[in-house]
């Protein structure tokens, strides 16, 4: 069972796709947005005209870190944080330089995440997010020691922290140094926590594996966007455990919310002024936002 | 002795004898008095904790269990904890640093378990929680892989002042045939990603993870599970020992950085290009 940690997330929503919807899917990409929670297909335009949201029913599309922050902090307060640190291959493993190397060139990240300091209404906050368009956003050495670092500095200038958690789970390609970034980070969470500052996790399309297993989950306050892909194990791993389909709804942010493992669900477009509010309630001060 | 594999040594951990908890934890602690229970859900098989004399000093355990039958395993779901393992795991360890007791963790699993109920119950919050909470507990813990380490499932008895692994142990993020189907889509071809994954404990001092090296029965601790178990026990002494005599900030700083050491990266100066 040590799949755990690689939710194997490419083959979530894809595992109950029939013939048609594959010819579906092959009109060119950017005129059509199928979406993986419902199945429905829509024009591209009214998608991205809803923020990437689909219109039928709500599931919250993956964003890239830029789009994320583009969205989120007030215009041009963002500071990035350890721009330049790329990953070197504790293992050896094949070909894993080269990967990156096309990967930084095709997504222009250095790696899966982005971290810095910025304002949203006015109020201060170091901000972790996540970009799974860089090998599904795993957490390898990159990750695990921008995170911490983010964490670490919060805690030196007692700012809260909001982190856009989205993984695949841990790097492969790093091997047991990529399972040690669970600890690390968990490390750097746990003496934010001591210092009385505030942690916000924002689960986001797809949090899952190690993550989930470790900084995602320890959040004071954790929130989900709409009908994203929240979990631990791989939905495949377990179908194959249990010998049976799982229903559509099992590991979203619904079936999470139920559970109790996630404190509310919050729609894309009230975000910023939802997490302003809860900064403002935690005596970080600043703009107050209208409405 | 010629070096063995870590294909090979896959072989030995699998080995029908291979001594479990069950057989080590009379012949290394007296007087074990085990306790039940997460107090919020249940009582997991997969993980068996109490107290129990070590020397004549009373210490926390913490274990993984394996079966050495049938029976046996489905008791302790084939050694694969829920969501309650860890959390009655992480009440216990909360008890010692109540008692000023040290943490011993024997680490044995193939990794977490996957399904449908651990995921209700929030397998993945409570492997967080105990990475959280162990890295600032206030008393020793020392925790020893003795067979399989796997990934998420064994680091949440993992995070620890000092971590041993049995010689012929294997500790890794992700088990070789998972490995071997998310690369090659092949899950036959585990022995290969072993020898490919560096998890041997040789590997893991290289890489930082592992402190100590206990030997094993020549040919494996199947060979003699007493004189591995006196390896063991004689590798706790020495490992408490040097917690014992530290002050609490320090063994608590002390044990945030070796975890915070761990990472391979580079941060080139910034260039024009990349502004
Ligand atoms: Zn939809």
């Amino acid at each position: 069972m040590l799949e755990d940690l690689f939710s194997m997330v490419k083959v979530r929503f894809n595992a109950n796709q029939t013939d048609d919807d594959k010819k579906k899917t092959d009109i060119p990409k950017g005129l059509l947005f199928k979406c993986p929670r419902c199945r429905s297909v829509t024009l591209s335009e009214e998608f991205n005209k809803k923020g990437k949201v689909c219109p039928n029913c709500n599931y919250h599309s993956r964003l890239s870190a830029r789009e994320r922050l583009d969205i989120t902090v007030d215009k041009g307060s963002f500071r990035e944080f350890d721009r330049t640190m790329i990953s070197k291959n504790p293992i050896d493993f094949p070909d894993y330089e080269q990967k990156q190397i096309a990967l930084r060139e095709k997504t222009g990240l250095k790696d899966a995440v982005i971290t810095g300091r910025a304002k949203i209404y006015g109020k201060d906050t170091v901000i972790i997010v996540m970009d799974s368009n860089f090998m599904m956003a795993s957490m390898g050495s990159v990750v695990g020691e921008k995170i911490t670092r983010a964490f670490e500095y919060a805690t030196r200038r007692k700012l809260p922290v909001i982190a856009f958690t989205a993984s695949g789970g841990a790097r492969m390609q790093e091997g047991i140094v990529s399972l040690m970034q669970m600890a690390k980070t968990s490390g750097a969470v746990a003496r934010h926590n001591e210092a009385g500052q505030l942690y916000i996790a924002v689960m986001t399309d797809p949090t899952t594996g190690g993550v989930t297993a470790s900084f995602a989950s320890l959040g004071d306050i954790i929130i989900a966007e709409p009908k994203v892909l929240i979990g631990f194990a791989g939905r495949r791993v377990i179908e194959g455990t249990i010998k049976q389909k799982l229903p559509d709804d099992f590991q979203s942010a619904e079936f999470m919310l139920e559970n109790g493992f996630v404190d509310m669900i919050v729609d894309r477009s009230r975000m910023r002024r939802v997490l302003s509010h809860i900064l403002r309630m935690h005596n970080y001060t600043g703009e107050v936002p209208k409405k | 002795m010629s070096e063995l594999s870590a294909s090979q040594r896959l072989d030995i951990i699998r080995h029908k004898g291979r001594p479990t908890v069950n057989d080590y934890i009379p012949m290394i602690f007296d007087r074990f008095m085990e306790m039940h229970g997460d107090r919020l859900f249940g009582d997991d098989g997969a993980i068996m904790g109490g107290i129990a004399y070590f020397k004549g000093t009373p210490v926390t355990v913490i274990a993984q269990v394996k079966g050495r039958d049938l029976a046996e395993n489905q008791k302790c779901n084939f050694g694969m904890p829920h969501p309650e393992g860890y959390r009655k795991a992480l009440r216990l360890a909360k008890q010692a640093e109540k008692f000023h007791r040290p943490v011993i963790c024997l680490v044995d699993t193939a990794g977490a378990f996957c399904g449908v109920d651990a995921e209700k119950r929030g397998q993945g919050e409570a492997i967080a929680k105990n990475l959280m909470e162990f890295m600032t507990l206030k008393t020793p813990i020392i925790s020893i892989v003795l067979g399989e380490g796997g990934s998420g499932g064994a680091l949440a008895l993992a995070v620890c002042d000092e971590l041993a692994m049995l010689e012929n142990a294997l500790y890794s993020v992700i088990s070789p045939r998972g490995f071997a189907s998310i690369l090659w889509k092949d899950a036959a071809r585990e022995r290969e990603a072993c020898d490919l994954m560096k998890i041997t404990a040789k590997d893991l001092t290289r890489l930082g993870v592992c402190d100590s090296i206990i030997a094993e029965a020549p040919g494996g601790a199947h060979n003699d599970p007493q004189a591995t178990a006196n390896n063991i026990s004689e590798y706790i002494s020495k490992a408490l020992e040097r917690k014992l005599k530290k002050g609490l900030d320090e063994l608590i700083n002390e044990r945030y950085n070796k975890f915070r050491s761990v990472g391979d990266f580079e941060e080139p100066p910034l260039s024009d290009k990349s502004r």
